[in-house]
């Protein structure tokens, strides 16, 4: 909300300036956005007389007028504005002054005749406005005196971010209500304030057919409205400064009233009516064309206001367009109304609609407003538009208003609560200066806080207030003791730190991804429909939620390809998502993407393209510190987005815990990539779980090293024989590793030639060349039983 | 014998490498030299001046031999250095193989936030992404039809599953599970239907819960500023300033001075709400507790001055290096 400085002094003037009331304001919780400053720009205007009007010889649309200045000799400036009038009261800029647009006023030419200044309109002095014509100011304006006086500048606007809770303070009354109990100041006077001339004796039905929707409502008509009348440039600068448009005088002033006391008003055209008014609950399918021009079909849980032709109107939220007010109207019926905030809350978002009313009914309203606000409103009509005001009528359902709470406050609980024993004197001080009755008891008091505080209701909102009025910084920062014990600190998982540290140590970089993604990319990933769909998502392509990290890798690396970086190596540790949404999955992931050069271009390497061993390289890296080498095996995988031949999933101990390989053909070649990828993805839970090492002694006796070399069938893997060598001499052979493989000259296609280093050991003894000439052979027996070997020398 | 001796010294001095010294010791030392004549002579000498000749004759023999072997660790040293000379490398040159990679700038930034609270004795916890009404918003005093639900634009899956819109359930879920008292941190990825220069739709924050028998606003404050000064490695003021959550009262939002006159909003923080202990089946009277929440993203901008919060998304490379 914004209101001018001025006004909100006009309520409350504490001996604080600009900054100081903002800062203020702010440590109450109503915090401060920004400070505009007004009128210090607006340059050197001046009140002026028009003195003579006539017509420009040589342009039919310009006008020569002879303007006072008050310095006893006339001015003569070209004028195309179409109201400007003999004796009119205008505002003039004369040459050397500049506008707040930056242009700079000089004597200038206007077809033939020179103007020597400029009568200007609102949108040129900026304040904003209908620009059809200059601002005529009001005849009391004196002149050769500066404008700044007639608009209140200079002066700022607060713009204020206010909390949810406080409808109380969505007006200026309230804002300078908790400013005055902060800083102990005087409130002006408001609720006993004057009241219109009656001057017609006639009263429009109201039924209150259903109270509890309506428990009072105050109206009264008004005949006889001048729609010549205009809106005060005072009032208009207000609104203008609160952000709202001036609109015609009537709707200008129900809105004046609702800024300044909080309560929405709302005038219906009295010839438009037909038939008592009625509110009540909406019936399913009603419905009703607004202000706004928009139809709304009601549900059946709003408050309407009806007449006989059915809604005229939502209940604290909008108007009806057939009976609102034109610029036509002469006659009114004023109505200022309480609806209960649970009966507002929430319909206008259903109805895709967000008021100034509504966002005050929704949070609640002052109950006892009604009759202060519509005399006021009153009054000012008869002063701006003239007309005939009749009786106030007022009908009021006090049980069904909101209850004056009795809320027991103990001296205990805000020492718990607060940390910091505030003395009796300023806690009494504190709840009086925000108007709540206080009766002392055992513990504390009883308190009753005022009906236009809905946000107070129990203990813990009294113990906010007295924090908030005796100052959030006055309260110490004290140290809270633990009672808790140390942490402990477990080895059964790895910590995903050293998970993401050892993916930077290997070249990788970290990136973040959001979690929904396009539909058609999930499903190129998953092979199936996602179930997890947002029902209002940001866009299309953001709308299911992922359930594999890769569509998001690929996305980013694709953007980063397209400028030009040739090496991606990503990697992402976050959440994939699985399952419907009644027994949604979440599972965290490790997932990683490569493509490029192996290392970075280089002069002493020759770099090549990474290819399915290096990033098997990083997944085994990663899995050596979680999981010992047996419990691992990559089985050959058809998974959806991988190719096969090329991809492999992950086992541990039988349970499958991840893939890897290199992204399909299809998908390389609908994103038009022109390099290969490579992609891992673990579930981080079955990866980093880990087992405490549990230390052997280590032999104390030589190893003995043997190599043999054989030729097989391309479809048996090193794991295949790794495993049946191994098994051949368990007692024997402490490790076996693959040193080379080789394919072409010399040997048969389809077939390739594995060289194994097969190291040594016993544990007991040292081994003989016989034992290693016994092993190896045995090794050679077994494979060449399981598979076609051949054995090189 | 001294005319001999300085010769010899001269061509020692003068003997340019170690082939040409060599001959120079062959020369005065060897076998055919002057001074093994002069030594195979002694025996003709006079018994009386044959222990001084042969006294000055060795003298000679020993210093010349002294000279060499200096002049040969020089020589030899000249050489090496030389060698290494022809051997030296252009150093500027950039190391072989693999570079090094980076972490995200909001994972470092959270996982040093955890730390700071682990090292304070708090325990980690996480919650689902995919959340139900009741634990993000009833359970936390939001009710339907509250002002506050319209504050966070939420993501809806169905009217009772949704992304979840601030680490907040974890609360509810770890108070539920764990009982009282508690006192942990929750970090993870929020979900709110905004997306403008200064909104992503999916952001990360952390809150913190600590709920005891007297756990007090003071005690919050104590922990903020700490974790204000552990974080920025240096004092910074802080401002605590009223607010509203429907999940706190007292409600504060803290904002931290950042240049001479400006404050920045970093984090909402609160006592816990009756209503939400109720929820949890936790006496109010008995038990208070306070809870924090900090936008992770918003301190990753402030430590490494990052200007736009929608490049943490982007994943741009160039912006992705700069982070280690």
């Amino acid at each position: 909300m914004k209101i001018a400085e001025s006004w909100l002094r006009e309520w409350v003037n504490p001996d604080l300036n600009t900054e100081n009331l903002g800062y203020q304001l702010t440590m109450l919780g109503h915090e401060i956005n920004d400070i505009l400053v007004e009128g210090h720009d607006i340059g050197d205007l001046i009140v002026a007389e028009v003195v003579s009007v006539s017509k420009h010889p040589n342009a039919d649309k310009l006008n020569l007028c002879e303007v006072d200045d008050g310095n006893g000799k006339l001015i003569e400036v070209v004028c195309g504005a179409p109201n400007v009038t003999q004796g009119m009261k205008a505002v003039l800029i004369k040459p050397g002054s500049m506008l707040p647009s930056g242009i700079k006023i000089k004597k200038t030419k206007i077809r033939g005749i020179t103007s020597n200044g400029m009568l200007c309109s609102e949108s040129e002095i900026g304040l904003a406005g209908n620009s059809d014509g200059i601002i005529s100011l009001p005849s009391e304006a004196k002149v050769g005196s500066k404008i700044h006086d007639i608009l209140g500048l200079p002066d700022s606007t607060f713009d204020l971010d206010l909390t949810p809770n406080r409808g109380d303070c969505f007006s200026v009354l309230g804002i300078a209500r908790d400013l005055a109990a902060v800083t102990s100041t005087r409130l002006k006077n408001y609720e006993n304030t004057k009241k219109p001339p009656i001057s017609i004796d006639e009263t429009y039905p109201v039924e209150l057919i259903e109270p509890n929707v309506c428990p009072r409502f105050t109206g009264r008509v008004i005949r006889g409205i001048n729609i010549k009348a205009k809106t005060p440039l005072w009032m208009s600068e207000r609104l203008r400064r609160s952000g709202l448009r001036s609109i015609s005088p009537i709707v200008d002033i129900t809105n004046y009233v609702m800024l300044e006391l909080g309560q929405p008003l709302h005038a219906y055209d009295l010839n438009m009516l037909k038939g008592p008014i009625k509110p009540r609950i909406s019936k399913k399918n009603e419905s009703v064309q607004l202000l706004d021009e928009k139809t709304v079909t009601l549900d059946n849980n709003t408050i309407v206001i009806s007449d006989d032709t059915g809604p005229i109107g939502i209940a604290g939220i909008m108007g009806g367009l057939r009976t609102a007010v034109t610029s036509e109207t002469t006659d009114i019926f004023l109505e200022s109304a309480f609806f209960p905030q649970h009966l507002i809350l929430g319909r206008a978002r259903k109805y895709g609609m967000h008021t100034d009313a509504s966002i005050r009914f929704e949070r609640g309203v002052d109950p006892s407003i009604q009759s202060i606000a519509i005399e006021k409103a009153s009054c000012l009509l008869v002063e701006i538009t003239g007309g005939l005001i009749g009786p106030l009528s007022d009908q009021s359902y006090d049980e069904l208003l909101p209850n004056q709470l009795k809320i027991n406050l103990k001296k205990d609980q805000i020492y718990k609560i607060l940390g910091i024993k505030i003395n009796n004197e300023e806690i009494e001080k504190i709840l009086i200066n925000l108007n709540m009755k206080i009766t002392p008891s055992s513990e504390g008091w009883s308190v009753s806080p005022p009906k236009y505080r809905f946000d107070i209701s129990i203990e813990s909102d009294l113990i906010e207030e007295i924090a908030r009025i005796h100052g959030y910084d006055s309260i110490p920062s004290i140290d809270y003791s633990s009672k808790n014990s140390l942490n402990t600190l477990t080895e059964s998982k790895i910590d995903l730190e050293t998970i993401s540290t050892t993916l930077v140590s290997r070249d990788y970089r970290e990136i973040l991804t959001y979690s929904f993604i396009s539909p058609h990319l999930n499903k190129q990933f998953s092979g199936i429909e996602s179930k997890l769909v947002l029902n209002n998502p940001i866009s299309s392509e953001m709308s299911v939620m992922r359930s594999s990290l890769w569509p998001s890798l690929l996305t980013s690396a694709l953007s980063n390809i397209a400028r030009q970086h040739e090496r991606i190596r990503f990697f992402e540790i976050s959440k994939s998502f699985h399952g419907n949404i009644s027994e949604p999955k979440e599972v965290l992931r490790i997932a990683g993407l490569v493509a490029g050069l192996r290392e970075p271009e280089q002069w002493g390497n020759k770099t090549e393209i990474v290819d399915f061993y290096d990033i098997k390289s990083d997944v085994q890296a990663l899995l050596s510190l979680c999981c010992k080498d047996d419990e691992i095996s990559f089985l050959p995988s058809k998974h959806i987005s991988l190719q096969p031949g090329q991809s492999a999933e992950i086992f541990r101990n039988k349970e499958s815990i991840g893939f890897m390989g290199k992204l399909h053909p299809k998908i390389i070649k609908e994103f038009n990539l022109k390099k290969d990828i490579y992609l891992f993805e673990l579930d981080a839970e079955k990866t980093i779980k880990s087992n405490l090492p549990i230390a052997k002694s280590i032999s104390k006796f030589p190893t003995i090293r043997r190599d043999i070399a054989i030729i097989v069938n391309e479809n048996i893997t090193a794991d295949n024989l790794i495993e049946v060598a191994t098994a051949s001499a368990p007692k024997f052979i402490r490790n076996i590793y693959i040193f080379d493989v080789y394919r072409g000259q010399g040997i048969e296609k389809g077939r390739k030639s594995i060289a194994m280093g097969l190291i040594l050991q016993e544990t007991s003894r040292t081994l003989t060349d016989e034992d290693a000439d016994q092993t190896v052979s045995l090794v050679l027996k077994n494979l060449q039983n399981q598979f076609k070997v051949e054995i090189r020398d | 014998m001294d005319k001999l001796f300085n010769r010899a010294s001269k061509e020692i001095d003068a003997a340019i490498d170690l082939a040409a010294l060599d001959s120079v010791r062959v020369k005065y030392l060897g076998k055919k030299s002057e001074l093994v004549a002069q030594l195979k002579k002694l025996g003709q000498l006079k018994p009386e001046d044959r222990s001084r000749v042969g006294a000055e004759i060795n003298k000679v023999k020993r210093d010349l031999q002294e000279l060499i072997i200096e002049r040969r660790s020089s020589l030899e040293n000249s050489l090496l250095e030389k060698k290494l000379l022809e051997d030296s490398l252009d150093i500027s040159l950039s190391g072989r193989g693999q570079t090094v990679g980076s972490r995200h700038p909001v994972s470092k930034v959270q996982s040093r936030i955890e730390k700071i609270f682990i090292n304070a004795g708090f325990g980690v916890r996480s919650g689902p992404e995919i959340e139900d009404e009741y634990h993000n918003f009833t359970a936390l005093n939001i009710h339907e039809n509250h002002p506050a639900r319209a504050m966070h634009d939420t993501f809806y899956f169905s009217t009772e599953k949704l992304l979840r819109t601030h680490t907040s359930p974890v609360q509810i879920r770890s108070i539920i599970e764990e009982g009282v008292p508690i006192k942990i941190i929750s970090p993870g990825r929020v979900y709110r239907n905004d997306s403008d220069q200064t909104h992503t739709p999916m952001f990360h924050q952390i809150e913190g819960l600590v709920i005891d028998e007297d756990v007090s606003f003071a005690n919050l404050k104590a922990i903020l500023y700490q974790f204000v000064e552990a974080f920025f490695e240096r004092k910074v003021e802080l401002r605590f300033r009223p607010s509203y959550f429907p999940f706190t009262e007292p409600s504060a939002e803290v904002d931290i001075r950042w240049q001479e006159n400006k404050w920045l909003e970093i984090l909402g923080c609160g006592m816990v709400h009756p209503n939400v202990l109720k929820n949890a089946q936790i006496n109010p009277e008995k038990y208070s507790g306070y809870a924090f929440g900090i936008g992770i993203e918003r301190l990753a901008m402030l430590r490494y001055n990052v200007t736009d919060l929608r490049t943490f998304f982007e994943n741009d490379i160039r912006f992705l290096e700069q982070f280690r």
